[in-house]
């Protein structure tokens, strides 16, 4: 999986950051894709394009259980999050919903990996290769369940008794 | 095993569990409110295009629904929410829906515990991240995304991965001017917002033996800022005598086995607890209240599943009692039962005389949706639960974080205050 770095060099980017409380009534993806990091970032609308990642610090997605957060975001075309760590409920909201992939990740890709480079995820091999600086770094691998739920492509899809 | 463990291990069907163990657990009740109901009704939508059946819930008496985040209805689009969400339950036959305007209703955790609508020994999964608040009662509380608590409402089951436990052991009484609020204010300043994360923040020793129920639903309901995936206390004479108050007598008390294990114990002596407050941008941005930078107020903000059950507005009446607010400050007690008991012993009548603004229950002003929202610059003393930017309104407002004594002594002086100055 292919994309570009939209870096975000902060901790704790909070769900109402990613998509504030006003707009919780909302619940066509459309319409929460416009206002998605809209509290962090008035110009991620025309930087974001189909298929890019963001990268951030630790603790990505803390705050609300809204599943608003990664709908918003994937919806804009963001694929992946690339963090040191993320919030419990965000995580497996991205994951169960099939929305995007977390990617936990060292301080070295976070401190390697540039605003606008070209990053190729292969998640068969936890690794994460940066095209732009020929730079190669390992990703956390996924637990077991988290695994099994995204090859299956979310929870609904995924048959916990063929196990 | 621990309580968790034990709890987790009963509804997986196995005779024990550890840490890392990833089970799917049978859930005895399940919760979703205005905002996570229609995104679930939304799940429901996708999952019958993909052909898969919705035509009914796994056991509608084990589901319940609040009205809270959006009333009264904040505008078109959350009438709208409202009127889908009594659709969905009419079609589903979930009778214990909780509707604003109809008696009984308020913020989703607070009618958890006013209505008994959680007993100690239960799975319970909410659509809110405050979910973790009941724990307080002995349950496994956790907060769920709208595809988790769908998958609830088809299915009757979750996955979860068990949590370690990190246990904070309380000694002794707390001192008068001291609140829950404070020691977990204290607490996540100490850990960081993602100290507990993934993990259970357990509660226990003779302070929380002292404690009221309704100050450790305080403490459960903020394990949420520390990034934990439940809050809990073993349940005890106190909570059956609450929860019997509120017609509830049919259930089991867990608790952990003597040789339970926790993956790490923190200490702390009640006697050298202060009133705390957190400072702008973050919830574990935290200092004493002697310490709080001096700044011009412009509204104090009494509500929230954290700061207005009944304990909250009796300790705040206390200090307004006979004086005058000298900021714009908001009482929104947080269901309507607790409303009526501040109206029936004169609570309101000290807020209303005091000046302040007393309103419905909502979630309203704390998640910056409606009702009491901040302005550009504006800065708040809330006794709310996060103030991270724009939470309460503008994204260039402030929100400090306090106990309701400390909220209600900064109303009177328009400055972040100690409650014993005025005591």
């Amino acid at each position: 999986m292919r994309g570009n770095i939209i870096k975000y060099p902060r901790d704790n980017i909070d769900t109402d950051v990613i998509i504030p409380g006003q707009y919780l009534k909302v619940h066509d993806y459309a319409e929460l894709a416009t206002h998605a990091m809209e509290g962090l970032d008035p110009d991620f609308h025309s930087k974001v394009k189909e298929g890019d990642f963001i990268l951030s610090g630790k603790n990505f997605g803390c705050g609300s259980s809204r599943e608003h957060a990664p709908i918003a975001l994937s919806h804009c075309g963001v694929k992946a999050i690339l963090a040191l760590s993320f919030a419990r409920i965000f995580y497996r909201n991205s994951v169960d919903g099939a929305f995007l992939l977390p990617i936990e990740i060292d301080q070295d890709a976070y401190d390697g990996i540039s605003e606008g480079d070209e990053i190729d995820i292969d998640i068969s091999k936890n690794e994460i290769k940066n095209i732009t600086k020929n730079q190669t770094y390992k990703m956390k691998p996924f637990s077991e369940i988290i695994g099994k739920i995204i090859a299956a492509g979310g929870l609904f899809k995924y048959k916990p008794d063929q196990d | 095993m621990n309580i968790v463990e034990k709890i987790l291990a009963r509804g997986s069907g196995k005779s024990s569990v550890a840490p890392d163990d990833v089970v799917f657990a049978d859930v005895d009740k399940v919760m979703m409110h205005d905002v996570s109901g229609p995104g679930v009704i939304k799940v429901f939508d996708k999952l019958k295009k993909q052909g898969i059946s919705v035509d009914k819930l796994w056991d509608p008496t084990k589901v319940w629904v609040a009205e809270d985040h959006f009333v009264p209805s904040a505008d078109k689009m959350s009438a709208e929410n409202i009127v889908k969400l009594s659709n969905f339950t009419k079609q589903y036959g979930i009778e214990k829906h909780f509707k604003y305007g109809m008696g009984q209703y308020g913020i989703c955790h607070t009618i958890s515990h006013e209505e008994a609508m959680v007993m100690p020994g239960d799975v319970y999964v909410g659509g809110d991240s405050h979910t973790n608040t009941t724990g307080a009662l002995g349950a496994f509380a956790c907060g769920l995304g709208h595809t988790d608590i769908a998958y609830v409402l088809l299915h009757g089951n979750i996955w979860f991965k068990v949590p370690e436990t990190y246990y904070f052991k309380l000694n002794g009484k707390l001192p008068d001017h001291v609140m829950a609020k404070d020691v977990i204010l204290k607490i996540i300043g100490d850990i960081g917002n993602d100290g507990g994360a993934y993990r259970t923040m357990q509660f226990g020793g003779s302070g929380i033996d002292e404690m009221s129920v309704e100050s450790r639903l305080t403490l459960c309901n903020m394990t949420t800022e520390a990034g934990a995936k439940n809050g809990i206390v073993e349940p005890d004479q106190k909570v059956v005598d609450y929860l019997s108050k509120r017609g509830a007598t049919n259930f089991n008390l867990v608790t952990g086995d003597s040789d339970a294990e926790y993956s790490k114990i923190f200490e702390y002596e009640s006697s050298e607890m202060e009133p705390m407050i957190s400072k702008p941008f973050s919830p574990d941005n935290t200092c004493v209240v002697g310490e709080a930078p001096s700044v011009e107020l412009d509204k104090s903000y009494i509500g929230s599943c954290t700061g207005a059950k009944y304990e909250d507005l009796e300790a705040a009446a206390k200090i307004l009692k006979g004086r005058k607010v000298k900021i714009r400050t908001e009482v929104l007690p947080a269901a309507i039962s607790i409303y009526q008991r501040a109206m029936e012993n004169g609570l309101l009548k000290i807020f209303l005389d005091a000046g302040v603004t007393v309103g419905p229950p909502t979630c309203g002003a704390c998640c910056g949706a409606h009702m009491g929202v901040l302005a550009k610059d504006e800065i708040c003393i809330s006794t709310t639960n996060r103030n991270f930017p724009g939470r309460m309104g503008h994204i260039e407002s402030q929100t400090y974080l306090s106990s309701p004594m400390v909220a209600a002594a900064s109303a009177v002086t328009g400055k972040i205050t100690d409650p014993r100055d005025l005591l």
